[in-house]
């Protein structure tokens, strides 16, 4: 085999690995659908159009990097509370909020990267999950600031790009909240498949392999936890912005306790786990709400236990066979 | 012929234990100098000093001239001592395509590039397509590397070391656990290293060593025993009995 036609396979086989599987985009095109086929649900859409993408924030930290959190939900109270904050006070322009609810979570991130990249798995889930609970406190005490136990009123968000106003049926907040989703996703789609992907993925699979092949890893970790904040952050802002409300819920440990529960039912580590992961949680929430109210963690929990001892097996198989039902897209290639 | 790595002094102690006992020591350019030593005589200790894995109470590092024993172990890689491990430590995830594409990168400086696509990184892809190709790993570049049998593995352990493009080369006992018909293969594939990188080989198979190395140090409980050509080690009689009689108990 000559070196360039060895390239060629090179290439090819690197392309195939990035390229577009025809399940993802059945599964964008019902995304998009669902406006049509569920015109009366769009708030619970919307909340699990958020729930998605706090879920694919959590996947892009545990699923890539290997990095186990129970305190996520401290940035997307941050995300919350800062879009909030400046809706109220300087700009109701949503999009500003986004932007800055992203940034102050990602800089969160990055400040308490130190803390939670060392040690192993139990030290993290300890010290994510202490930084949530400290966070949590500190929004409860500064209530002149937050509201405190009342929560964040008085936000009215301004039409986003000063056109699309939001309505009391969630049409544009759903619209807006796939919108961002889809985007994020892409530009998460796009980062795993880089060289910077590829080494965190190293990092996941083997720490002193990664180190001894040149990679920094303490650096390429606290990337790619301030980018996974950021995300949570962006979840945090649209729920902010499309309920126009903030409590010291987005805070609190069932949040990130949920959200591992989320992951651990789409699978980790391929993307569409968080979102497979967040219609199945919140499908599941509502069909056992509606026929019990008040046992909702009985059953949950109940889930869980079946779930984790064998049923994973089974839902994940079922969403290969799935898959692997469509055709691979130029497969003779 | 001139020192590419060098060691002064070194010192390393864990609590009571001195595991490396200064040891001054020097890897020549082009070389292939095999380190021996009985169980627990320093050897990992030592390559862990070297690749900066572990840091020395005291003594010095040097490579080229400079010194590097303040320097991390991704920033050694950089600058070019790479090492394979005694046991296995591969991507298993991955397949050795990926594998060996991400090395690259990283030598490349891409490991930053959250955008660039993989496929779209011509030089990389030469780079990574060379490696392969130097390796025969081309028909199962595809597969993951956990499927893989043991001795492709080893194979595929020095191919990542070598895909950072090292002047010097730390191989911890490569051919360690692998079945007999594949071992041939991987003698060849240390053989056919390149001259110009020079190799440090940790050693317990004799044959092997005597194959290959052209120098050999003996180290025994964190010293240096003796140093020289191998047919002068082996007729030393200090080596014969701290080491080969040794393991003749054995």
């Amino acid at each position: 085999m000559s070196g360039t036609v060895l390239e060629q396979h090179v290439r090819q086989s690197l392309r195939r690995a990035r390229r577009w599987h025809p399940a993802e985009l059945a599964f964008w095109l019902l995304a998009a659908a669902s406006f049509a086929l569920f015109p009366t649900r769009f708030l619970i859409l919307n909340e699990i159009a958020i729930l998605a993408l706090f879920a694919l924030s959590l996947d892009l930290i545990l699923g890539y990097a290997g990095i186990v959190s129970l305190g996520h939900a401290a940035f997307l109270g941050m995300g919350a509370y800062s879009a909030g904050l400046l809706a109220k006070y300087v700009t109701a322009d949503p999009l500003a909020g986004l932007a800055f609810g992203m940034a102050t979570s990602a800089l969160l991130g990055l400040l308490t990267s130190p803390l939670v990249l060392r040690g192993t798995d139990l030290t993290r889930l300890m010290i994510t999950l202490g930084v949530a609970l400290i966070l949590y406190e500190v929004a409860n005490s500064l209530a002149w600031l937050t509201g405190g136990a009342d929560g964040l009123q008085g936000i009215t968000m301004a039409p986003i790009f000063g056109t699309f106003d939001f309505d009391i049926f969630g049409r544009t907040a759903y619209l807006y909240s796939l919108l961002v989703l889809f985007i994020l996703f892409l530009i998460a789609r796009r980062i795993v498949n880089s060289p910077f992907g590829l080494s965190l993925r190293g990092i996941r699979d083997n720490q002193l392999r990664a180190a001894a092949s040149g990679v920094p890893v303490p650096w390429r970790l606290a990337a790619i936890y301030a980018l996974s904040a950021a995300y949570a952050g962006a979840a945090g802002a649209l729920l902010a912005q499309t309920t126009q409300f903030v409590s010291l819920d987005v805070f609190d440990f069932h949040r990130s306790a949920d959200l591992m529960l989320v992951l651990i039912i789409g699978g980790a580590g391929y993307l569409y786990g968080g979102l497979i992961g967040a219609i199945a949680f919140k499908f599941l929430q509502d069909a056992i709400a509606t026929f019990t109210p008040q046992y909702w963690m009985f059953w949950i929990g109940l889930f869980l236990v079946l779930f984790v001892l064998g049923g994973r097996e089974l839902i994940h198989g079922a969403i290969k066979a799935l898959v692997a039902r469509f055709p691979e897209r130029g497969a003779s290639s | 012929m001139s020192a590419v790595l060098q060691t002064f002094n070194l010192v390393k102690t864990f609590g009571g234990i001195t595991a490396t006992d200064d040891v001054t020591f020097s890897l020549e350019k082009g070389a292939r100098h095999a380190l021996i030593g009985p169980n627990g005589a320093g050897k990992t200790t030592f390559v862990n000093l070297l690749t900066g894995v572990l840091r020395p109470t005291s003594g010095r590092v040097s490579l080229v001239g400079q010194d590097i024993t303040g320097l991390s172990r991704e920033a050694r890689v950089k600058r070019g001592v790479a090492r394979t491990f005694q046991i296995n430590q591969l991507f298993r995830t991955m397949t050795p395509l990926e594998m060996i594409s991400l090395v690259t990168a990283e030598r490349l400086g891409r490991g930053m590039r959250l955008f660039q696509r993989l496929d779209a990184d011509g030089e990389a892809i030469a780079e990574t397509a060379d490696i392969l190709a130097r390796f025969k790993l081309e028909d199962i570049m595809d597969q993951r590397i956990a499927t893989l049998p043991y001795g492709k593995q080893r194979q595929i352990e020095i191919a990542a070391a070598f895909a950072a493009r090292p002047s010097v080369l730390l191989l911890d006992e490569p051919a360690a656990g692998v079945p007999e018909a594949e071992r041939r293969e991987l003698l060849e594939t240390v053989a056919a290293l390149p001259d110009d990188v020079s190799v440090l080989l940790i050693e317990h198979d004799m044959d092997i060593i005597f194959r290959f190395a052209t120098r050999i140090t003996v180290l025994v409980n964190g010293r240096v025993l003796t140093e020289g050509e191998p047919a002068v080690v082996a007729r030393d009689a200090a080596v014969k009995q701290a080491y080969l009689g040794e393991a003749a108990h054995v």
